[in-house]
This record gives C-alpha cells, sequence and structure tokens, in this order.
C-alpha cells in the first residue's frame, strides 16, 4: 500500500513536470488549428514550419551562434582552466566563485548589463555581440567541466612531461590536455545547449532585425500561437533532449572511469 | 658534514655548490655541498622533511635554488629548464600517462626527440627486455599493476639514454618482497647501464643495501656522506648512529686519549682528540656488546629484562645496576632474570660530540 502511494506520488510529479510538454509535441501532429480538439495526425505544422523563411533563418542563427559561442567557449575556457587550477591559495578560491557567479546571476541581469556594455562602447548590436554574450555565458560551464579533471590529474605527469624533453606547451598539448579532453567537450555540449536555450540575453542583445529562434518564437507568439510554434518547440525540445542524453552518457562514462 | 668526496679521482658527474633553498621564508635546504662521480650509486637518505626530495628536483629542474650552482659534467646548469637536462626521472608514484599504452608511454621521449621510427620501435623493445616485460607494448596502463607501472617508468626513463637517472622513492609502493627483488635489480640495471643513480629513500637497509655512497640528511643539512660500511661503522653524530641501524646511546665523559667513562667506569677506547673532561655520546652498535656467563669477570653487569627471537639473532634488553637500558643482539640467549656480564673491545666504542639540543 505504501509502495503504491510512493509510486502514484512519483507519477503524479512526472506528469506534472511533462504534460504540458506532453501537449505540445502532440498538438504539433494535429490537423487542424485548434488547440483544443484532436482531429487526427498530420504533419502539415512541420512542412509549413520548413517553409517559413523567417523561422528557418532564425534557426539558422541559432545554431551557428550555439555553435561559434560554444566552440570558442569551449578553447578559451579550458585555457583559464589551467590557469585556475596553477594559481594557489585564496587567489584560486577567489577565481572560482567569480567564475561561479554568471551561472547565478540572473538571465535579465546578465542581458541588461550586456546591453549597456555594448552601447557604451558603442560596439553594433546583432550577430557579433550575440556571439559574445553567448560566450560570456558558456565560458563558465566550461571551466567548471575541466577543473574537477585537472584536480583528478596526478600532480607529477606534468613534470614528467618536461622530464621526457617536453617544451612546457608541449607539455600541456601532448599529455595534459588528452586527458581533460571529456572534460572540455561536456563544457562544450552544456555550453551549446545553454546557447539554443537562450531568450532573455540574446533578446537585450540583439540588434538590427538578427533574430535566433527563442526571439522569433517569441515574437510569433505574440501575434497569436501558430501549430507551426508547436512544431519548432518539439524540435527544440527532442535536441534539448538529445544533448542532455549525451551529456549524461559522457558524465557516467567519466565517472566509471575513476 | 665531510667533503671527503671531494678528493676522489673518478670524473665529476654533478657537484652541488652552497644550495640553499627556501619555500615561502622557510629554509628546506642549507649549504648543500655534494659531488657525485660518473657511474657513482648514491643514495639520498633521511627522514622526511630532510630536503632529500627537494635535492632530487633541483637536480632534475623541477625546483630551483634560491642561491648556490648546480654543476653538470662540468658546465653550470642552473638556468637550463628541466626538458633540456641530460637527466631522467623516475618518479615516486610513476607519473605514467594514462591515455597512452606502455609502448606509447616509453616512446614519448624519443618522439619529442624526433627520433625514427625504426630507431624508436629497436629501443622501446630494447628497454622492455631490460626491465623483464618483453611483450608489453600493447597494454594499456591501467590494466598493470604496480610493480609493472614501476618498470615501465624505469623503462620510460632509461630509454632516453641519460647521463643520469633520478629516483624518487621509487620502491615506496612496492610490497616488501618485490621490494628486495627491485633493490637488486636496479643495483643491476646501473651496473649494466653505466650510468649515474641518484636514488632518494628513507629506508636507511634500502640505502645500504644498493649504493656506492649514501648522503644521510636531515634538516636541510648533509649529515654524512661516506660509503653504506663507512656509514654504519664510523656515525659522524648520535643521528646518523640512531638512524642507520640500532645503537645504543649513553652520556659519557672523555677522560684523556683513548680513555672513556661512561656507565659507571671507564673504557680503553680509540678515539683521541677531545677535550679531557669533555662530555660526550658514546655510541655502541647492540651486535658489538659481548656477553658471557660469568659476570664477575666481565667489564660491567645486568639483568635481562625481555628477550625477543629476530631470526639469525636474539634481541635481548638488559638494565645495568645503575638503571640504563642497553639493546644486545647476540646469537646466544639469556633468559629474563638472569644476571650477564658485558664486555666492549675498545674499537666497539664510538664516541662523538655532545649534539647541541634542537639541531
Amino acid at each position: 500500500m505504501k509502495a503504491a502511494m510512493k509510486k502514484a506520488y512519483l507519477w503524479l510529479i512526472f506528469i506534472f513536470l511533462y504534460a504540458p510538454i506532453l501537449v505540445l509535441v502532440l498538438f504539433s501532429f494535429n490537423t487542424s488549428k485548434s488547440r483544443a480538439s484532436w482531429e487526427g495526425f498530420s504533419l502539415k505544422w512541420y512542412i509549413e514550419l520548413f517553409q517559413d523563411r523567417a523561422i528557418m533563418t532564425a534557426l539558422g542563427n541559432t545554431v551557428l551562434i550555439a555553435v561559434v559561442s560554444a566552440l570558442a567557449a569551449a578553447v578559451v575556457g579550458t585555457i583559464a582552466a589551467i590557469g585556475i587550477y596553477n594559481l594557489k591559495g585564496w587567489r584560486k578560491n577567489f577565481i572560482i566563485n567569480v567564475t561561479y557567479l554568471p551561472i547565478l546571476n540572473p538571465d535579465i541581469v546578465t542581458g541588461i548589463s550586456m546591453m549597456i556594455l555594448f552601447i557604451a562602447l558603442s560596439f553594433p548590436r546583432g550577430l557579433a555581440s550575440l556571439i559574445i554574450a553567448h560566450i560570456t555565458f558558456g565560458l563558465p560551464y566550461v571551466v567548471i567541466s575541466v577543473l574537477p579533471k585537472l584536480a583528478q590529474l596526478d600532480p607529477q605527469i606534468f613534470d614528467a612531461a618536461l622530464d621526457l624533453g617536453a617544451t612546457p606547451r608541449e607539455a600541456y598539448t601532448k599529455v595534459i590536455l588528452p586527458q581533460v579532453l571529456p572534460g572540455v567537450f561536456t563544457g562544450f555540449l552544456l555550453a551549446f545547449t545553454m546557447s539554443v536555450d537562450d531568450f532573455v540575453v540574446s533578446f537585450f542583445v540583439t540588434g538590427n532585425g538578427v533574430e535566433n529562434l527563442a526571439i522569433s518564437i517569441y515574437s510569433m507568439a505574440r501575434r497569436g500561437i501558430n501549430p507551426k510554434i508547436n512544431a519548432v518547440l518539439t524540435l527544440l525540445f527532442a535536441a534539448v533532449v538529445a544533448m542532455m542524453y549525451l551529456i549524461q552518457r559522457r558524465l557516467r562514462k567519466s565517472t566509471a572511469d575513476i | 658534514m665531510t667533503q671527503e668526496n671531494q678528493g676522489k679521482t673518478s670524473q665529476e658527474m654533478i657537484r652541488l655548490v652552497d644550495i640553499h633553498k627556501e619555500f615561502e621564508g622557510e629554509t628546506v635546504l642549507n649549504r648543500i655541498n655534494l659531488s657525485i662521480a660518473k657511474n657513482e650509486f648514491v643514495t639520498l637518505l633521511g627522514p622526511s622533511g630532510c630536503g632529500k626530495t627537494t635535492t632530487l628536483r633541483i637536480i632534475g629542474g623541477f625546483e630551483h635554488p634560491t642561491s648556490g650552482d648546480v654543476m653538470f659534467d662540468g658546465q653550470r646548469i642552473n638556468d637550463i629548464p628541466a626538458y633540456q637536462r641530460k637527466v631522467n626521472t623516475v618518479f615516486q608514484r610513476y607519473a605514467l600517462f594514462p591515455h597512452l599504452n606502455v609502448y606509447e608511454n616509453i616512446a614519448f621521449g624519443l618522439h619529442i626527440a624526433k627520433k625514427d621510427s625504426k630507431e624508436i620501435k629497436a629501443k622501446v623493445k630494447a628497454s622492455l627486455d631490460l626491465v623483464d616485460m618483453p611483450g608489453f607494448e600493447k597494454r594499456p596502463i591501467r590494466s598493470l599493476s604496480g610493480g609493472q607501472q614501476q618498470r615501465v617508468a624505469i623503462a620510460r626513463a632509461v630509454v632516453n639514454e641519460p647521463k643520469v637517472l633520478l629516483l624518487d622513492e621509487p620502491l615506496a609502493a612496492l610490497d616488501l618482497k618485490m621490494r628486495k627483488e627491485m633493490q637488486l635489480e636496479l643495483k643491476n640495471m646501473q651496473k649494466q647501464l653505466g650510468i649515474t643513480f641518484v636514488f632518494v629513500t628513507h629506508d636507511q637497509e634500502e640505502a645500504l643495501t644498493m649504493s656506492d655512497t649514501v648522503v644521510v640528511m636531515k634538516g636541510g643539512i648533509i649529515q654524512q656522506i661516506g660509503s653504506p660500511i663507512n656509514i654504519y661503522n664510523e656515525p659522524e653524530n648520535v643521528f646518523v648512529a640512531d638512524f642507520i641501524g640500532e645503537s645504543i646511546i649513553l652520556e659519557g665523559r672523555f677522560l684523556e686519549d683513548c680513555l672513556v667513562e661512561f656507565a659507571g667506569r671507564t673504557f680503553p677506547c680509540v678515539d683521541k682528540g677531545f677535550i679531557p673532561g669533555q662530555p660526550v655520546d658514546v655510541v655502541i652498535r647492540p651486535e658489538d656488546v659481548d656477553i658471557s656467563a660469568d659476570p664477575a669477570a666481565a667489564m660491567l653487569q645486568a639483568t635481562v629484562t625481555s628477550v625477543v627471537f629476530k631470526g639469525v639473532h636474539y634481541e635481548m634488553l638488559a638494565e645495568t645496576d645503575q638503571g640504563q637500558e642497553w639493546m644486545i643482539h647476540s646469537t646466544t640467549m639469556a633468559p629474563p632474570g638472569q644476571i650477564i656480564g658485558m664486555s666492549l673491545k675498545p674499537d666497539n666504542i664510538h664516541l662523538m660530540k655532545k649534539e647541541v639540543q634542537g639541531t
């Protein structure tokens, strides 16, 4: 009896969490425009979606921004993590905490402060400002993925590489980097997901009519909900689930290694 | 602080001149002067924190002396970075590269040096044969036991044909039996390769077994440099006597050349040159105490308080009538409670200047 209650409770939570998404996915395949009644299966909203030039441009922007910013964050974040790893004492803790701050900082604060910064610098707002902003909030995810990998290394391994004649640069590229690469990749995936997902920061730092998917859906929704939106969101949801699956699998694999 | 090494005629490989090292204001090495010859097996021996590993890391180029010079093959190498020095190191916990297999680990240094692949292959094979692990090329590091990883670490270092091999407590993680085997193997390897070994350990037995020269260190200061026999038989101070093997250390007074007073009577000895009346430390090895069943004829009388069988000998504790406790190693056994006679030969009594407290 008790076990059954526990199970019911768990299912209740799942329903509460996932019912809205389920409805969304379901109605993206609905034949009619109605959001209340099911009138048969169809892919017509998906077809319309792919013919909608504005949405496809926004999708292209989202992917471009996510790939470029996640790659840049991976490179800069890995170098930063190595720097932090080599710090000692209070400096190390201070820099680590400063690095975590952007993760905890509300998006609205990040978004508006970056907008103000770009205006103050008279930096043209558009694709470039979006990419810079996304690198900024993606960076901490790379650092926090790479740091534990560095901490796991045998501290003498760097000396061992030097001992065998490797220059410090070779020691990093041939010995340290190959061993932290799983962490770099996890950080890349996290930064990529965060970038695809972002609306608030993007909304404030963009300009010149450059829209990513989140902004474009937002403006569509204001003109009334079109089932095309259901289709886009279903695809977005599927993409995020796929990414999460990849990240989880990597994390599981890396913990199994220890 | 003897400098007996300086008189050696054999060619000098490494010389440390007045090395001083501070970490955040704390002195860890104090005026280290050491000369290491070509093909010599030198062991830096001391308790943890004595500066032996720091000395090794200075030779390897991983630490830089606060002052003093590091000479290598006649050249000052203070400013030569670790990766350009002709030394290789076997690290304490091996520090193998886990993302590479055995072959790639051993070939690492040769690849960096851009040797051609045929040569690399032959050398890796030869070095695996040397450490008695033929055919292990393709094995991942994680699949190896501690002893095997140790061997790979040695192979990875010697394959580069260094002039000097540095070994930082390489046997500390192995079990006793394996450690004994590796001690002999390392000694043979050193002879076979004909290169200088600088070995760091806190295990005095290991140091005595393997070395040509032992450097005893404590508190960042070299206490004594000498051959194992010399270090064991002629310790220069109480610390060395106590650290190397077992010792009885008694307070005594120097009376005149070849005569000393301790344990309530005078003994003939072989030491000279102290000031008459000067307090001294008397060091006696437990195996140098001769015991007899005829107490009246002996120099001292004592009552046996405990006996432990140690295999080759018995370890006995005996208390003199003055209340001093003597440790005795002997092949003959006297049961607890028995009164025994103890005698000492003059050359088995070692006199040392009294240690100044706190050093």
